[in-house]
């Protein structure tokens, strides 16, 4: 489509005057910058790796796998980070949970995830309905070869070995428990996905049994 | 005709018809959630969850309507009835409804094999509440992970719409499930040492409309969401089950049944739902192989195929060829090969390889000492192979009588022929090493099949071929119904689906299209006219 006449503006290109032309007060003017650095030496150069940055609470560097009070992998194979994972980088291979594991039907026999392959989104944590997937704080992972760098089930849990003490990562599911889905015995009344009737006491009630009361306080409190 | 109005639209229905109303409305385009109710079983009403508003116009123009509301599962269209199903009152039926019977289901969505394609997620999204108001402990009974060999139950997500129960006391007649205990406390079992392993038990997972009943063949393999889905025959018995075949990543998961009046109706049989799994097995001929003196000489297609047409073409100079036709072909890839040899050769012998049979046809119903009852609602035939109709179609056109294989066996141990090809496909074999022996006496010998046998062993061209997932054809039943299969999966390794392997052998232009060759096959085969300019369709069309 051209361009109508009416809406285009010209402009004129500014005189240069004798001053401008000689470049001498702009030479001036730069000179007088490096000058100023050299005498006011502030430095925003981090000298890494000696110094190390201090990272934002919510940086996503590698992930872990969280492993419950028992010390069991929490994850419960739903494959719901692998299905949000628009990298496609998860791959779950999913079994029958042990007979001595009463609280859930189905585990991760394996799980392996491509870390080079992984774009940092942090959408698998956001997807796993039981908080078994975290993203750490480890931004400088080194491989020797491609291979290297497809984490397994064990790997991903070492991770989760070596940061659980460390405060920059703590274990974000505030109960330390397995999430709701895993939670069938106790479940707590879930917030309404649907719109809720005027007076509708209960859909608003923090836990079974309790009707009226203030409203409940943001489950993540970290 | 006849008119029942749904929501204010008429709906018209044949004077012979017997509907109800959730039929009806399906006709107006109007979901009436249901989970007891299911076409092929008798109606119990037990859900509620197909609660309407039911009412009769007047001849004076007024309506009645009834004060109750009614389950529109039991109850049949007459001429003038007025269904509601989006008033207040059914919307807050529905949405009660719902609530009960998610009262003591627990929240395991993430972890449970349906969610995807669990009615209880599709109409909680669509009539229920969103949440619980549940404030006791769910009801939770433990699991029974044997109800049969390939059958798991979780108890405590089972919504009790007996549909499973009545599956094994009216189709397959065994009746092994039941519902015990009552009230809260009732689930469904098993008698102690009776375990529902009938031929037809795979069905009750199809029936559950929830996640309670699960194939152990299936259970944690995958995310349903991640299935894709291609319309099939299954290719087990002459009975030709519509079926989807559930495919993600070139790896079949499970076969379902489709839903197909002219072929089978609502089921499938266990032998061929999970008798797909040498698809996927080792075994698999997954190179093409050309053999020169016993010795592999080359595995390469762009060699082998050229190699299978020169030989093919100097053996029809000198003398007879010889084909044994599979009837686990498509129509397609038997027309193809027999229209190829016939512009070779007018000496042509043409056999089909035989026909496995097991037993007899095994009807149902049963009763409890294993007798067939009348009316038979579902037939696993003893012939076990897709097409055997629809070769011996082709045969009668090109060569005017089919021939048993051991015929041109016969003849070819005596030398009387330069050339056999043979296609195979079954499964579980159709050639042994005696009826081998007799290709030793063939100097051209071209095997074209899924899996190694006696004679791909002595075979001088073996093509890697594809099994019926991996295909595009048309199979006919017994009865004569010509149902289109479709690919699903590539075939494993260098293999290549049958009908492409003849296109190229043929040396035809472009790539192989099944349309354009059973438009082809229908203009000059007089048998199979009716699929001339006739889309096939999910249902196929009966010759």
């Amino acid at each position: 489509m051209p361009i109508n006449p009416k809406d285009v503006t010209w402009i004129k290109e500014p005189e240069i005057g004798f001053w401008e032309a000689t470049f001498l007060p702009a030479i001036a003017k730069g000179l007088r910058i490096t000058l100023g650095h050299v005498t006011d030496y502030r430095p925003v150069t981090q000298q890494y790796p000696e110094q190390r940055p201090v990272l934002p609470q919510h940086y996503r560097g590698v992930h872990r796998l969280n492993r419950d009070e028992k010390g069991r992998v929490k994850c419960v194979a739903c494959m719901l980070c692998a299905t949000a994972c628009p990298a496609n980088c998860i791959a779950i291979e999913a079994a029958a949970a042990p007979p001595d594991w009463p609280d859930r039907d189905k585990y991760p026999a394996e799980f392996v995830l491509d870390e080079l392959r992984c774009i940092y989104c942090g959408m698998c944590e956001e997807a796993c309905p039981v908080d078994a997937i975290e993203l750490t704080h480890i931004y400088d992972m080194t491989g020797e070869s491609r291979a290297a760098m497809v984490f397994n089930k064990d790997a991903l849990l070492g991770i989760y070995d070596k940061t659980k003490d460390n405060p920059a990562d703590p274990v974000r599911t505030a109960r330390g428990r397995l999430g709701p889905a895993s939670e069938l015995k106790n479940l707590a009344t879930l917030g309404p996905a649907t719109t809720v009737e005027r007076g509708d006491r209960a859909a608003t009630a923090p836990s079974p049994g309790v009707i009226g009361a203030p409203p409940p306080e943001t489950r993540n409190t970290w | 005709m006849p008119t029942v109005y749904v929501n204010n639209q008429p709906v018209e229905f044949g004077a012979e018809e017997r509907l109800n109303c959730v039929q009806a409305a399906q006709r107006a385009g109007v979901e009436i959630p249901h989970y007891c109710w299911h076409r092929a079983l008798s109606v119990v009403a037990s859900c509620r969850m197909c609660l309407v508003e039911v009412g009769q116009k007047k001849p004076d123009g007024a309506i009645a309507m009834q004060p109750k509301l009614i389950p529109g599962c039991q109850t049949p269209v007459t001429d003038g009835m007025v269904i509601v199903s989006d008033s207040d009152k059914v919307k807050a039926a529905q949405k009660a409804t719902l609530e009960y019977l998610l009262l003591d289901h627990p929240l395991d969505c993430p972890t449970c094999d349906q969610a995807g394609e669990c009615y209880l997620q599709d109409y909680s999204f669509r009539y229920g509440r969103g949440y619980s108001r549940l404030q006791e402990p769910k009801e939770q009974p433990p699991d029974k992970t044997y109800i049969g060999d390939q059958i798991t139950l979780f108890t405590d997500r089972c919504i009790l719409c007996s549909r499973c129960v009545r599956f094994t006391r009216e189709i397959s007649g065994t009746a092994e499930l039941q519902i015990i205990n009552r009230g809260n406390h009732a689930e469904i079992d098993i008698f102690p040492d009776e375990p529902c392993n009938n031929k037809l038990a795979g069905n009750v997972v199809d029936l559950c409309p929830v996640g309670a009943l699960c194939s152990k063949d299936f259970l944690y393999k995958q995310r349903v969401w991640w299935l894709k889905t291609a319309n099939s025959v299954c290719p087990n018995c002459s009975t030709g089950c519509s079926i989807f075949v559930d495919e993600c990543e070139d790896r079949v998961y499970r076969l379902r049944p489709r839903y197909n009046p002219r072929a089978q109706g609502d089921f499938m049989c266990d032998e061929g739902r999970f008798g797909w799994k040498y698809v996927h097995g080792d075994e698999r001929l997954h190179l093409p192989v050309q053999r020169d003196g016993g010795a592999a000489v080359s595995h390469d297609w762009d060699v082998v195929l050229p190699a299978a047409r020169t030989a093919l073409a100097e053996a029809a100079k000198r003398g007879e060829i010889a084909a044994v036709l599979s009837p686990w072909m498509t129509l397609e890839e038997a027309y193809l090969l027999v229209s190829y040899l016939k512009s070779l050769t007018s000496k042509l012998s043409l056999a089909v390889a035989p026909v496995r049979t097991v037993g007899e046809d095994d009807k149902y119903p049963k009763d409890v000492h294993g007798r067939t009852m009348e009316p038979t609602k579902f037939t696993i035939r003893a012939e076990k192979c897709p097409n055997r109709r629809g070769v011996e179609m082709i045969l009668q056109h090109f060569a005017g009588s089919v021939m048993p294989m051991g015929d041109v066996l016969g003849r070819a141990s005596s030398g009387a022929f330069t050339a056999m090809y043979l296609v195979g496909g079954d499964p579980q074999g159709w050639i042994n090493e005696v009826q081998a022996a007799a290709l030793d006496k063939v100097n051209t010998v071209i095997v074209q099949d899924i899996l190694p046998s006696p004679a791909s062993q002595r075979a001088k061209v073996v093509l890697a071929g594809g099994s019926f997932a991996e295909r595009e054809g048309t199979f006919v039943n017994h009865a004569g119904l010509a149902q289109s299969i479709h690919r699903a999966i590539r075939s494993p390794g260098e293999g290549r689906p049958d009908g492409r392997i003849l296109w190229d052998l043929a040396e035809r232009r472009g790539l192989f299209s099944a349309a354009a060759v059973r438009r082809e096959m229908a203009d000059q085969v007089p048998a199979l006219k009716p699929l001339l300019d006739a889309e096939l369709g999910e249902l196929g069309i009966k010759l």
